[in-house]
């Protein structure tokens, strides 16, 4: 609603100050008119604006839009309906991560960094893994079992993230049953998840040499119940969507982007390959043993929000392929590199109250070795050391290009992590995506993108 | 390259876990990996000196470690080379990764802050890190952004934490923090927490001084 005073003097700004809410802003500048508006008629304000006056209106988008992902804020100009310049306004989720990784062991640092992308944690937990991996030179002793659980786990993420996208870009133009569909699919992912990593999100449980703990008995046979449910559903969401004319019309032509543009604005991810560059770095510089698996690069050409649907599900499709693979190729093995000083000693195992423990272990560092106690003690609390040196290992994560560039002085912290965020480089695009477009297609471009606001202010 | 090791979170009275023991760790000398690199880095080093005829003052060093390429460079010479990386058919750098800040306050040459550079050929699946020092009285380092547009944002965010100013740059303002905030606070002397926040006009103290209910 517009403020009542602000009809007696039109050409002066209205404050949201006053005695009852003295953290109202007092700002003075001579920015025009400040309407505040929460809800009500879209014609009450642009009515209440001159048009021989003021032309132009700037609307704040979010930050708590519920259509802006999280956090983002966007400030548009806009000419009637019409957008004639957006920006995007960050930094509202920051939260120092990179700052506090400084400040915990290289272990520890993994609970950290998973938090920053909180759609695809593992994905983040993978790269800093193979950073901290390529700079202690053990690269070529992670076994066989750890890449495959990495990449099973990685893939099922994919799945998810794709889901939340669905299920959340739907819901801003109005499929409400694709949210309700996305979500309901997401949980069974989550379910296997927790199960495996014994938590929803923020799994913390790739570590630099391997992972926590050994898949679960039964977390297999679940993975393979869920890869037929899943398939299904896709088709189900095909058949809902793909030709469904409200789908079409919002999403067919808005927020182009070409490769040119991608490749200037460093946009990685779906929506470079939604423009027809078919770059996956899973397939192009392969790591953690993709290069095994058969699946394909997933392009269309007509680079719009519609083609960056249909690239999003055929990779749920791709994903189940290279889960199907991997399940296959799980064999029992060690599931942490063999190098004591880098391993943790004790292999925790469920047990029958619940907690997790290692009875053995502790008879052995409590009945029979002082030095094993001495070794477990530095080894938990201390961390082991990671030579000099600095390494950036990105992985494909659902949004695209995710690095982390680590930095050692060669003791038991990070000296300096800096994760480059996919989200983060693709929210630049926003201005070429929206300007020049209408205001409704804002939100649908801006889903397109698919920030998460976790990794753009980590 | 360290100052002093202090505690886990910061504190200083207690053992040392940096993983130094307490030992006072010499800077490390500041050479070049000796030729030949290995795999394709010397196809690219030469193709490169061989483009431009300033490589050898553009070009503090060149270190190969852990099968990754490091060029060490001059800030007069960033935007040219990363032109050059850019647009030579032999090096074909498109794409920047990103760019990011290293504070190293016992930097044997004086010059503390580090930009880093990661750049990617998608044309021949390679990558390759530029690393950019200044010293804090005079950190300036010209902006890419002519070159790889992409490095708005990413300037950004190192003027932010670092301090670094990249002349040129279209508008290097603060990006996650506030804009009036004081200090870059990914630099080594900034402490973890410990600093009264300013909330809707209110001086909100660190934990630490907050009043005790004990």
């Amino acid at each position: 609603m517009t403020d009542p005073n602000a009809a007696d003097s039109a050409t002066t700004y209205t404050s949201t100050y006053s005695s009852e809410d003295p953290y109202g802003s007092t700002s003075t500048d001579d920015a025009g008119r400040i309407f505040t508006v929460g809800g009500g008629d879209w014609d009450e304000i642009v009515n209440a604006v001159d048009p021989l006056e003021s032309e132009r209106i700037v609307v704040n988008m979010g930050p708590q839009h519920p259509s802006t992902h999280g956090v983002l804020r966007m400030v548009l100009e806009l000419e009637g309906e019409t957008v004639a310049r957006s920006r995007v306004v960050i930094g509202y989720l920051h939260t120092g991560i990179e700052k506090n990784m400084e400040f915990r062991t290289w272990t520890q640092a993994v609970t950290f960094i998973t938090r920053c992308d909180y759609l695809a944690p593992l994905s983040n937990e993978l790269t800093y893994c193979l950073g901290v991996e390529r700079l202690l030179d053990i690269e070529d002793q992670i076994p066989e079992r750890v890449k495959v659980i990495r990449v099973l786990l990685a893939e099922l993420q994919r799945i998810s993230s794709h889901l939340v996208w669905l299920a959340t870009g739907g819901m801003e133009i109005g499929a409400m049953t694709m949210m309700l569909f996305g979500f309901r699919e997401r949980e069974h992912i989550l379910a296997i998840l927790e199960m495996i990593t014994g938590l929803r999100m923020n799994h913390a449980y790739f570590r630099p040499g391997g992972v926590a703990q050994d898949l679960p008995p039964g977390a297999v046979d679940r993975i393979r119940e869920f890869i037929p449910y899943m398939h299904a559903k896709i088709d189900e969401y095909e058949s809902l969507l793909t030709a469904n004319p409200i789908w079409l019309r919002r999403l067919k032509g808005v927020g182009f982007l070409d490769t040119n543009g991608c490749m200037q604005l460093g946009v990685t991810g779906p929506l470079l390959r939604a423009s027809g560059l078919a770059w996956d770095i899973r397939k192009e510089m392969p790591y953690s043993g993709y290069e095994n698996y058969d699946f394909d690069v997933v392009t269309e050409s007509a680079g719009d929000c519609f083609a960056r649907y249909l690239v999003r599900v055929n990779e749920i499709r791709q994903s189940l392929r290279i889960i199907e693979q991997a399940v296959d190729r799980l064999k029992p093995g060690p599931i942490m590199v063999a190098d004591k000083k880098i391993a943790w000693p004790a292999q925790l195992a469920l047990g029958g109250d619940g907690l997790g423990n290692s009875l053995d272990h502790i008879r052995h560092i409590m009945g029979q070795s002082m030095e094993a106690l001495i070794h477990h003690f530095k080894l938990v609390t201390e961390g082991f050391r990671v030579p000099p040196g600095q390494a950036y290992v990105p992985v494909e994560s659902p949004r695209g290009e995710l690095g982390a560039h680590i930095v050692s002085d060669g003791g038991t912290r990070p000296y300096r992590v800096h994760l480059r965020d996919p989200s983060f480089v693709n929210l630049q695009a926003v201005p070429a995506l929206t300007e020049g477009g209408m205001i409704s297609d804002v939100v649908a471009s801006v889903a397109s993108i698919d920030p998460v606001m976790g990794g753009v202010d980590r | 390259m360290t100052d002093e090791h202090r505690d886990m979170f910061g504190a200083s009275g207690f053992g040392d876990t940096s993983g130094f023991g307490g030992l006072a760790v010499r800077p490390t000398d500041l050479v070049s990996s000796p030729k030949p690199y290995g795999e394709w880095f010397d196809e690219a080093t030469d193709a490169l000196e061989q483009a431009l005829p300033s490589f050898g003052d553009a070009v503090e060093r060149v270190v190969v470690h852990r099968g990754e390429l490091t060029l060490y460079v001059k800030r007069e010479a960033l935007v040219d080379l990363c032109r050059l990386l850019r647009d030579d058919p032999r090096l074909r750098f498109e794409q920047l990764s990103g760019v990011s800040g290293v504070d190293y306050p016992n930097d044997p040459t004086g010059r503390r802050l580090h930009a880093v550079y990661h750049l990617l050929s998608m044309t021949r699946r390679r990558r390759l890190r530029l690393e950019v020092a200044v010293a804090d009285a005079d950190p300036h380092v010209p902006s890419v952004t002519e070159v790889y547009p992409t490095a708005n944002w990413h300037e950004r965010e190192t003027w932010d934490f670092f301090g670094i100013v990249f002349d040129g740059h279209p508008g290097l303002t603060r990006i996650e923090m506030p804009d009036d905030w004081p200090g870059h606070p990914q630099r080594k002397d900034y402490p973890l927490g410990g600093v009264p926040v300013e909330y809707k006009g209110a001086q909100i103290p660190p934990p630490d001084t907050r009043r005790s209910y004990a």
